[in-house]
């Protein structure tokens, strides 16, 4: 699925990566805990977390994590923001739930980080 | 003797900059050509130890060492030590704050997911003589891959 399909499927906002809306992305993984997207086999994948901090981008970055997404309608500080931008990881922001992001996603063919359904 | 060793400093308690050190490890090694499966398992490694000594331990380093056969990674504080690694090395056990939390970490996966990552983990700490953690992964012979 291309990020842009996915800022639909989650009427979500671009925060950065414009120029990465035809990435194609096939797995997710959603949590809060870190070391589980640095356990599991998350390179290349969708993230979604509540959290905004900056060790969200350095884990993407570590775990080579494609894309992050913001849920409840979140948007990082800026420091955020910018340390994604120099990396290229694209960010979004989700108006809906964790719950309800990964529903849709789900819905939407997508599978876990093992590529479970 | 090694090929190169490069050594990062490491600050206790500094949360916004935790994990630049492991970042300048990958970076380092992604300059050098290793394969890319190899640089994640090294920066995931050094990224969990890093911030085990920035939220629990003190001040220390984080070092990268490559040999013909093999690239050792350490991590060493001068923190509180580890009063029981036995128990420490169990999935789940953890002696986080709500502060670490808050980052995504402190659910006791860091060293459980060091030794995963690892070829092998030695971990050597006493109470108040701080830690350090070294992991070896063993390299293909030139010419081979893994």
């Amino acid at each position: 699925m291309k990020l842009e399909e996915i800022l639909k499927t989650l009427n979500a906002t671009l925060l950065v990566g414009d120029s990465q809306l035809n990435k194609e992305i096939s797995r997710c993984g959603a949590s809060d805990l870190m070391s589980d997207i640095l356990a599991a086999l998350s390179e290349d994948c969708l993230l979604l977390t509540g959290l905004t901090t900056v060790q969200v981008i350095r884990t993407a970055m570590v775990a080579g994590v494609g894309a992050v997404v913001f849920v409840r309608g979140k948007k990082p500080p800026q420091e955020v923001i910018d340390m994604a931008k120099a990396q290229g990881i694209p960010l979004i922001s989700s108006p809906y739930s964790m719950f309800v992001s990964c529903g849709r996603l789900h819905a939407s063919n997508l599978t876990g980080l093992d590529g479970k359904r | 003797m090694s090929k190169l060793k490069k050594s990062f400093h490491v600050k206790a308690r500094d949360f916004i900059r935790a994990g630049e050190a492991s970042i300048n490890v990958q970076n380092l090694l992604k300059s050098m050509n290793f394969d890319p499966r190899l640089i994640r398992r090294v920066a995931i490694c050094g990224y969990e130890g890093e911030m085990n000594a920035v939220m629990h331990g003190g001040d220390g380093n984080l070092s990268v060492e490559v040999d013909t056969d093999r690239l050792t990674l350490e991590i060493s504080d001068e923190g509180p030590g580890i009063e029981d690694i036995e128990l420490a090395m169990q999935a789940g056990y953890s002696t986080a704050n709500d502060d670490h939390r808050e980052m995504g970490f402190g659910a006791g996966m860091g060293l459980p997911n060091m030794k995963k990552n690892s070829d092998q983990i030695h971990i050597e700490s006493q109470k108040n003589l701080g830690t350090v953690v070294r992991m070896i992964f063993f390299l293909p012979e030139e010419g081979k891959t893994n």
